[in-house]
Formats: structure tokens, sequence, C-alpha cells
């Protein structure tokens, strides 16, 4: 022991701070080269596929680029189709943290909007202004995502129900309960060919933003994503949730509660959902229809993977999917190929993801010093 | 990659001053084109070999393509979302595309107009009734009758069946195919009054499920003939075919699912108005804003005769064809809906593309079945 002091003393204090950092740096980078390893293998997977199909990867995958990064609007593209799946992944991310695996983020996304539409009907009636309709809208889209998967969370700790069965059962539900009022007692009478309801009216409508060309959701869902990165890693909330997903038993020894740290967490994920869903509703559809149930809560489930459940990592991870999804039309109209091809491709990359979580603690260069595993 | 030579600036600015060749140019690799000519850009909703709606846009797509000096640009499975917004912008700075045909119903609005808002040089034509005065002037509308194929389909069903039971899988209990059932009973009904209508709504446009438990309780009730409207016809046809059903198509050709029983099918023939509108472009002329017809204007067809029809009926269905060809009414009054309830005068009758048509809420007399 004597002698780590003495050279620690010896060492000055700017170059400790320095060599931390670079050790620092070393350790964590395993948590970015790994996963991009693992797309380039899934790239390399798919080139296979696509030699076999007598396609060109180079081709192909110039395209993806093109039509997901290569212009001003291609990013423009891209971010509008990022917007919804930042907050669909938070959706699954936030439970992930306590051990949770919620997959019904489509439903709360699509009650969540479409209770925000229902919310707007006597409002637009009354002719009140956007900055009481709005806030209005956006409480009660959140606030029904969050009663929606909180239930769901609350089934799995007062009663032993699978959440993530449940989750999944309930956005068929949540689906059935919109399209139920759609096209029956909420139905706008003007639109008889779609039905929909009342629209939210133009001048509640949420522009986008000044110069970008993207909805207010995009700047949103970044902002939810850096707050519950926050709440998740440098709170004591964050840091019992952490632990319970961690060891659920050692958790209760610990005394912590178990319970509300569940239901709060599977809160919050749908409340991130209902959010996507507001933002459909006063950002794009400007009402509620079946054209809420998009998909995104499913696509979210893989962004978040990706992102191995971290709230920051789900923004490039979602920016990048909505590129994939971007270029997805350029490459069937310039190549011929199907719309599965990108799913193809996705699916790819999920599982060489997957299976590359084996590889973490593996490579000797990212271990802390002194570690001889 | 030459591709990638063209900046943002350089590839917005040029589509700005709508120099759209060039753009093109640069961007389709090695496949250089000459100025004027049109490049047409097609979404579709689903899959386009789906043996219905997306299937009848993409026959005629592909006979558009063949017309020289256009080239197609297709996409398919594209969401009623921004996405479709999206993919619209795409074909139009990525493909210079100066044409665009968006066929699915929920693209129109909010997505079809602000495109069209956005680039006012460029149009845009959507494959139902919705535009109206006061939307922009380069979007429009195309539509055809289905209900007269439908009809015609009425009339060929209503004399191939032996049980006098005709079968309808429907999807919702909306106009456009409340339309098409009362059509289909009317012509039934006008040729063999003891024909009925037995119909079923499944809920949605696609259930394939549902549509196949549909298909086989209305033939486990006595229907020996079935038809739908689903967005795909292909479950209804193919287990109607399976348990020795006759059956009538509805969007595209199925002839070829049901080779021992198809009597005739309502198909759209988008491809009529397709190359009209190539042609018009091509002589420098301005497309209309709205068109919609029937089978006057050929933008209706009825698929040929299969198995199942029977001689009594290819006579009858030929002779309706006729009929209609000279626009001639099939809502005569006096006419009652199914709960009794007279929604047609005697001496009024509803001419083929009477406003009247397209707002149908009820069903005619004949059918066994509820909106409700």
């Amino acid at each position: 022991m004597a002698d780590t002091v003495n050279q620690d003393a010896a060492t000055p204090a700017v170059g400790v701070a320095f060599a931390d950092a670079v050790e620092r740096i070393r350790r964590s980078s395993e948590y970015v080269v790994i996963p991009l390893l693992a797309l380039i293998a899934a790239g390399l997977l798919f080139s296979i596929f696509l030699l076999a199909l007598g396609h060109s990867p180079i081709t192909f995958f110039s395209l993806l680029w093109r039509g997901g990064f290569g212009t001003e609007f291609s990013w423009q593209n891209t971010l509008v189709r990022a917007a919804p799946l930042i907050l669909t992944a938070l959706c699954v991310a936030i439970p992930a943290r306590l051990g949770l695996t919620i997959i019904g983020g489509e439903g709360a996304l699509v009650l969540g909007g479409f209770s925000a539409a229902v919310i707007a009907i006597p409002l637009v009636t009354a002719s009140a202004p956007n900055y009481i309709v709005l806030p209005i809208m956006l409480v009660v889209a959140t606030g029904v995502g969050a009663f929606w998967i909180g239930l769901v969370g609350m089934l799995r700790h007062y009663r032993g129900i699978n959440e993530t069965i449940a989750s999944l059962l309930m956005s068929y539900i949540a689906i059935a309960i919109m399209n139920f009022f759609v096209e029956g007692a909420l139905r706008d009478p003007g639109n008889p060919n779609k039905p929909s309801t009342l629209p939210i009216g133009d001048a509640n409508m949420i522009g986008n933003v000044p110069g970008l060309g993207v909805h207010w959701g995009l700047p949103a869902g970044i902002v939810v994503a850096v707050a519950l990165w926050v709440l998740m890693n440098r709170t004591t909330f964050g840091f019992a949730a952490r632990v319970t997903g961690g060891n659920v038993r050692a958790a209760r020894a610990q005394g912590l509660p178990v319970g509300k740290l569940m239901v709060t967490a599977c809160a919050i994920a749908g409340a991130c959902a209902g959010l996507a869903g507001f933002f459909e509703v006063a950002a794009i559809q400007g009402k509620a229809n079946a054209s809420l149930a998009a998909g995104y809560g499913f696509t979210g489930i893989l962004v978040a993977f990706l992102a191995r459940q971290n709230p920051i990592a789900i923004v490039p991870v979602a920016i990048f999917l909505g590129g994939i999804a971007a270029a997805g039309g350029l490459i069937q109209r310039r190549m011929g190929m199907p719309d599965a091809t990108v799913q193809v491709l996705q699916g790819l990359m999920f599982v060489v993801l997957l299976v590359s979580e084996t590889l973490y603690g593996r490579f000797a260069f990212f271990r802390p010093r002194g570690d001889k595993r | 990659m030459s591709a990638f030579t063209v900046s943002r600036r350089t590839l917005l600015k040029s589509a700005a001053i709508g120099s759209l060749g060039l753009t093109t140019g640069l961007l389709t690799r090695g496949s250089a084109q000459a100025a004027g000519d049109l490049t047409i850009g097609i979404i579709y909703v689903g899959s386009r070999d789906d043996f219905g709606w997306n299937q009848a846009h993409a026959v005629a797509a592909k006979a558009l393509a063949a017309v020289p000096g256009v080239k197609v640009v297709e996409e398919e499975n594209v969401p009623e979302t921004i996405a479709v917004a999206k993919t619209m912008e795409s074909m139009i700075e990525l493909d210079g595309a100066n044409l665009i045909f968006a066929t699915s119903f929920g693209y129109y609005a909010p997505f079809m107009v602000d495109t069209a808002k956005k680039y006012p040089d460029v149009q845009f034509r959507h494959a139902a009734p919705l535009w109206k005065d006061g939307d922009p002037k380069n979007a429009g509308s195309y539509f055809g009758y289905l209900d007269q194929a439908h009809y015609i389909d009425g009339v060929a069903a209503g004399l191939s069946t032996k049980s006098n039971k005709l079968g309808f899988v429907a999807a919702k209990p909306i106009s456009s195919v409340l339309s098409n059932i009362n059509s289909f009973t009317l012509g039934a009904r006008k040729v063999n009054p003891n024909a009925t209508v037995q119909v079923i709504f499944t809920g949605d446009w696609s259930l394939p499920v549902r549509e196949a438990e549909a298909t086989n309780a209305l033939i486990d009730a006595g229907c020996d003939v079935i038809t739908c409207h689903v967005d795909s016809p292909k479950t209804v046809i193919q287990n109607a075919e399976a348990k020795g059903a006759k059956t009538c198509g509805h969007n595209a050709s199925q002839a070829a699912l049901a080779p021992k029983g198809f009597i005739t099918g309502a198909e759209y023939k988008w491809e009529t108005i397709y190359k009209q509108y190539a042609d018009t472009l091509a002589k420098g002329g301005e497309l209309p804003n709205f068109i919609s017809g029937g089978y006057d204007v050929d933008f209706v067809q009825n698929t040929p005769y299969g198995a199942g029809a029977t001689p009594e009926a290819i006579a009858a269905a030929d002779a309706a064809k006729a009929d209609l060809r000279a626009k001639k009414a099939y809502y005569v009054g006096p006419l009652k809906d199914n709960t009794g309830k007279e929604v047609i005068a005697a001496g009024v009758e509803h001419a083929p593309y009477d406003p009247w048509i397209d707002n149908i809420n009820f069903l005619v007399e004949g059918v066994v079945g509820s909106i409700t």
C-alpha cells in the first residue's frame, strides 16, 4: 500500500486526471466499439443476402446513404421519421432498467393521441385559443399514456401478471378502443370514408421547428431523452431503479419500494409514448384515426434494444433507423426491390446486436487496468 | 460515385428552379434523361401484388411505363402518415418526379394537400373523389365508379346461382362499400327477383383471418356465389373456390385464383386515366382537377367471364354493360331499403354519377345484414 501512495504522490495531479480520463474513455469505448462492429457484421451479412439476389451491395449502401443522410432533404426525411421513435423507444428503455420488458408502447401512443384529439373537440367548439387547447391536449395525452402503461406495471406488481404479454395485449385493446369510438360515437360526419375524429383545426396545429422542416416532436424527444438519462443515472430514483433491475430480491432486502418504482417507471414510459401520440395528432394528422397505429411503438422496441436501453443513445439510434426507413423508399424505387428489403436489414442488425451482447467483458483492452481475468 | 458529386445546395437550387430534368440526370446514375420527359411517381399503401386495390394501380403503372418518354417510379407499403408526405418529396427531390399518383384514401389530407402547396410546379393526383374548390390547383382527384362494375357482377351472379343466396364479405359500412353492395344486389335482383345477398362486415380493410371466417360462414349459410369489398380479395376468392362456391372479384383480376368458379369481377381501369394524364402533359396541356367516371368512359371494367358464368349470365351481363355505357339508371324507384323504408319514390330514378349515389347510407331491399 505504501508503494502505491508514494507513486501517486510522485505523479503531477494534471497527469493523473488525464490518465484517468483516458482510462475512462478506453473502458467506456466498449459500448461504442462492440455495437459498431456488430453493425458492420450485419452489413456484411446483408451484402451476402444482396449478392445472392443479384443486387450490388455498393449500390444499396450508397442509396441508403443518399436517401437517409446524403442531402438536406434526406436529413429532414430521416429526422421526421426518427421523432416518434425516440419517444416510443424511451417507453421501452425506462422500464427495462428495472428489468421490465414493455412492448406495448403502441397502445399508449394510440390512446394518448386519441384522447388528445377527443379532449380538443369541446375546446375547439368553444373556440378556446391554442395556448389553452395545446397544453390541455399535452397533459391529457401524457396522462392517459402514463395510466395505460402504469396499469401494466400495477398488474405486474400486484397481480404478478407478465408485463410483456400484458402490455402487448393491452396495445390491441387500446387500438380497439380508439377504432370503436372513431367509427362510432366520435366519428366526424364530414369524413364519411375514412373514419376520424373531428379535426383540431389549423390554429391548434403545432408547426415545424423554424428552418428545420421537422415538427417539434423531435426536440421534445431529445429533451425528454436527456432528462430521463439524468433521472436514471444521476438521481436516487434512478439508482434505486437500477438496483431493482439488477436484483429485485436484493432491492427488496435493502428496503427499496420496488412496487412503487415499477409503477412509476411504467407510468413515465407510458407518458413518453403518449407524448409521441400527442405529436402525431397535434403536429401531423390533426385528428385521430386508424393511422395513429402506424407501428412506431413496435419500431421503438428495436431502437431501445439497439441503444442498450440508454436514453441518450436512443437519440442517435432512432435517427439511424429513421434514416434507414427514409432511404427504404429510394431503394425500392431505384433497385426495384420490395419494401421488405430494409426490414431484412433491420432484422439482421437486431439479431447480430443481440448476439454481440455476449462479447461484453471479453476483450482485455476494455477492462480496467490490473484486471487479469 | 458520381451520385455524390452534387452538393446539397446545388441539389436544392436546381430543384427550386424547376430544372428537374438536370437533377434527375445527375442523380439517376448512368441514365441521363432528355428534357421534357415525364417522371411519374406512384405510391401504394400496400403490396403491389395484393390481388386487389394496389395491384389494380400497379397493373396500370406497368402499362404507363410502356409509354415512350414516361418513366415510372413506384413505392409500396407507404403508410397514411407523414411517411407518405416524405415519400412524395423524395420522389420529387431525388427522382425528379413531375406527376405524383397517391393511390390511398388517407394520403389526401393533410399529406398530399400540404406537399402540393410546397411544390407548386409538380402535379399531384389522388385516387378518391376528394378534391374541391380551394384545394391546390396543382392537385386533383380521379375516381372510377366501381359500383357500376359491381352491378354487372350482380347481374352475372344472379343468373349463375342455384341457391339464390349470394354472399358479400365487406370491410366497413361506409358509403363507397354500401353502394357496391347495393349495386350488386340490384343487379342480381333485376335478373333474378328471388336472389338475396347476405352481407358480413369484417370491420377493417385487411383482416384475412376474419375474411376467411366470413366466407366460410356465408357458404355454410347456403350462399353459392361469394363476392367482396376488402382491400385484397385473395383470401375470400381462394377460400370460396376451395369450398366449391362461385365467385365475383373486386378491384383487380382474381380470375387466376378461381379457375373453376370465377364468374366475373369488378375492376378499376386506372390505365385509361393514367394514360390520359400522361398524354395531356406530353402535349403541354393542363391536367383536370377532378375526373371521375364509370363504364361509359372506360374507367371501370369487368374481368373476362370465367368458368363459373352461365351462358344466360353472360348474355344478361353483356346487355347490362350496354345499358351502363348508355348511362341508364339502375337506382329506380320505387325502392325500399332492407328495413322496409322507402328510399326512392315511385317515378324517381338516380342515373349513374348522381351525387345521391355517393352518399348512400342504407342497404337496399334484398340485402340480409345491417349497417350497425
